[in-house]
C-alpha cells in the first residue's frame, strides 16, 4: 500500500512537471524565449536605428513584447492536460482544482516569464536603455510579472473547451493587462527620466497582489466548468 | 427569487411592464431633449457646444450602469443559477457596448472643439476603452461555446474579474489629474452645475435606463422565444423521424 501524497508533495510535483514540459522538446519556454528576442529586434528596423528614439521606448517595446510572449505560451496552460484526461485526475487531488491551478501558474511564471527577465536587460543593451534604469527594468518586471500569468491564466482556463481559443483568449486577457504595463512601463520611464519609480513599482505590486486573490480561484471555476 | 424563473411566466410580466416603460421612455426623451436643446442656457465658455453634454454623459453612465447590471446578473447566475440572469447578461451586453462606444465617440467629437483634439491618452479616455474591450471579450465569450449554460457561465466569470475596472473609471479623473473634467454632478458639496443644465442632463439620464430597460427586456423576450422555438423544432423532428 502506497502513502497518500501530502499535499505540498503534490504542489511541487505538478509545478516540477510543468517546467520539465517547458522546457523539452518543442515545450513553450524555449519558443516564448526566442519569440521575445527576434520582436524586441523588429523594433530598431521599424522605428529606425537612432539611438535616442530607441532608448525612449526601449521599456516600452521591452514589456509590450514580454506581455506578449507571456500571451503566445498561455493558451497551452491547461489545454493539453485538458485534452489528454490528467486535468481531470488533477481536478480530484487533495490539492483541489485552486491548489492545481495556482501550481500550474506558478510553472508558467518560473519556466516561461523568468528567463524572459533574464535576457531583458540584455535587450535593454540593445535598444540603448539610460544606464539608470536597468535595475528598474529587471525590478518592475520581476514585481509585475506574476500579475501576466495569475490573469492570463484566468483567460487560457475560460478558452480551454474552445478550439483555437487563442484569439479569444488574447481578446480576454489584453484588456486586464493594460495597468501591469502601465505602472511597469511608468517605473522604468520615471527612473530613466530622474524622476521616482517607488510610487510605479507599489502600484504594480498591489496589482500582482490582487490578481494573486482572484486568479487562481477565477481560473479554478473556469476550468471546472470545463470539466463538467 | 426562482418565482420568474419560469420564462413563460417571465414573458407575462414583461408583456404588462414594456407598454408602461416604452410611454416613459418616450415621454422622458421628448422632455429631456427639449430642456436640453431649446430650454437650456449656453456655456459661457463652451458655447452651443457645451449640448453634447447632454448626449455624452448619460451615454457614459448608461456603459458604466450596463456593466454593473451585467456584473450583478453574472454574480446570481453563478451563486444561485438562475436561469433567467445568464439571458439578463447576455441581452444587455451588445447594449453596453454600444453605449460605450457612443460616449466614445460623443466625447471624441466634443474634445475637438474644446480641447482641440479627438483623443487623448488619459485616464478616464483609457479605462473607459478598456471597458469597451471587457464588454467585446464577455460577448466574444457567448459565441465562442456551443452549449449555451456553459458560455454563459464562463462569460459571467469575466464579467466579475473586469469589475475591477469600474472604480477605475469613477476614480481615474482624480488619480489621474489629466485632460478630462473631474465629477461636476456628483460630489459631496452637490453638483457644481447650474440647475437649468442639471435638468435636463438628469431627465436624459433616466430616459437611457429606460431605454436599456426596454430594450433588454425585448431582447431576453426574443432569447426566450428562440429557444422555445428550438425545442419545438427539435421536437417536431423526433416525431417526424
Amino acid at each position: 500500500m502506497t502513502k497518500p501524497l501530502s499535499t505540498a508533495a503534490i504542489f511541487k510535483g505538478v509545478v516540477a512537471r510543468d517546467i520539465r514540459l517547458a522546457w523539452s522538446q518543442g515545450g513553450t519556454g524555449t519558443m516564448a524565449l526566442s519569440f521575445f528576442l527576434i520582436a524586441v529586434t523588429l523594433f530598431p528596423f521599424g522605428v529606425g536605428p537612432e539611438t535616442e528614439i530607441l532608448a525612449r521606448i526601449a521599456a516600452g517595446v521591452i514589456w509590450v513584447v514580454a506581455l506578449l510572449a507571456c500571451l503566445l505560451s498561455l493558451d497551452r496552460l491547461f489545454q493539453a492536460d485538458y485534452e489528454d484526461g490528467s486535468l481531470d485526475d488533477l481536478a480530484l487531488s487533495p490539492l483541489g482544482l485552486v491548489g492545481i491551478a495556482f501550481a500550474k501558474i506558478t510553472a508558467h511564471w518560473c519556466a516561461t516569464i523568468l528567463p524572459l527577465i533574464v535576457v531583458a536587460p540584455l535587450l535593454a543593451l540593445l535598444l540603448n536603455l539610460p544606464s539608470g534604469a536597468y535595475q528598474f527594468l529587471v525590478l518592475s518586471l520581476l514585481i509585475g510579472s506574476p500579475a501576466l500569468s495569475l490573469l492570463g491564466a484566468i483567460g487560457a482556463a475560460l478558452t480551454v473547451s474552445v478550439r483555437r481559443g487563442g484569439v479569444l483568449m488574447s481578446l480576454l486577457v489584453l484588456p486586464l493587462y493594460i495597468p501591469t504595463l502601465i505602472f511597469g512601463v511608468g517605473a522604468v520611464d520615471a527612473a530613466s527620466m530622474m524622476g521616482n519609480p517607488l510610487p510605479h513599482l507599489a502600484l504594480l505590486g498591489a496589482v500582482s497582489l490582487l490578481s494573486l486573490l482572484i486568479a487562481p480561484f477565477a481560473a479554478a471555476g473556469a476550468l471546472r466548468l470545463a470539466l463538467e | 427569487m426562482h418565482k420568474f424563473a419560469n420564462p413563460a411566466k417571465f414573458n407575462r410580466l414583461a408583456d404588462i411592464i414594456l407598454p408602461w416603460i416604452i410611454g416613459l421612455t418616450v415621454l422622458a426623451f421628448a422632455s429631456g431633449l427639449y430642456y436640453a436643446l431649446w430650454d437650456s442656457p449656453a456655456d459661457y465658455q463652451q458655447g452651443e457646444s457645451v449640448r453634447m453634454m447632454y448626449v455624452h454623459v448619460p451615454a457614459a453612465w448608461s456603459s458604466m450602469f450596463i456593466y454593473l447590471f451585467i456584473a450583478v446578473a453574472s454574480f446570481v447566475a453563478l451563486i444561485w443559477r438562475h436561469p433567467l440572469a445568464l439571458l439578463a447578461g447576455k441581452a444587455a451586453a451588445p447594449i453596453g457596448a454600444t453605449f460605450t462606444a457612443l460616449a466614445l465617440i460623443t466625447g471624441s467629437l466634443w474634445g475637438k472643439p474644446m480641447w482641440g483634439t479627438y483623443w487623448q491618452w488619459d485616464g478616464r479616455m483609457t479605462s473607459v476603452l478598456v471597458m469597451f474591450f471587457l464588454y467585446l471579450g464577455y460577448i466574444a465569450l457567448w459565441e465562442a461555446m456551443e452549449d449555451d449554460e456553459k458560455a454563459g457561465r464562463a462569460a459571467s466569470i469575466l464579467a466579475l474579474v473586469g469589475v475591477v475596472n469600474l472604480p477605475i473609471i469613477k476614480f481615474s479623473v482624480e488619480w489621474w489629474n489629466t485632460l478630462h473634467q473631474s465629477a461636476s454632478v456628483m460630489r459631496m458639496d452637490g453638483p457644481a452645475m447650474p440647475t437649468e443644465m442639471l435638468k435636463p442632463l438628469l431627465i436624459l439620464g433616466i430616459a437611457y435606463q429606460l431605454y436599456f430597460a426596454v430594450v433588454v427586456l425585448w431582447r431576453m423576450k426574443l432569447e426566450i422565444n428562440q429557444r422555445k422555438i428550438d425545442v419545438m423544432r427539435r421536437i417536431a423532428m423526433s416525431d417526424e423521424g
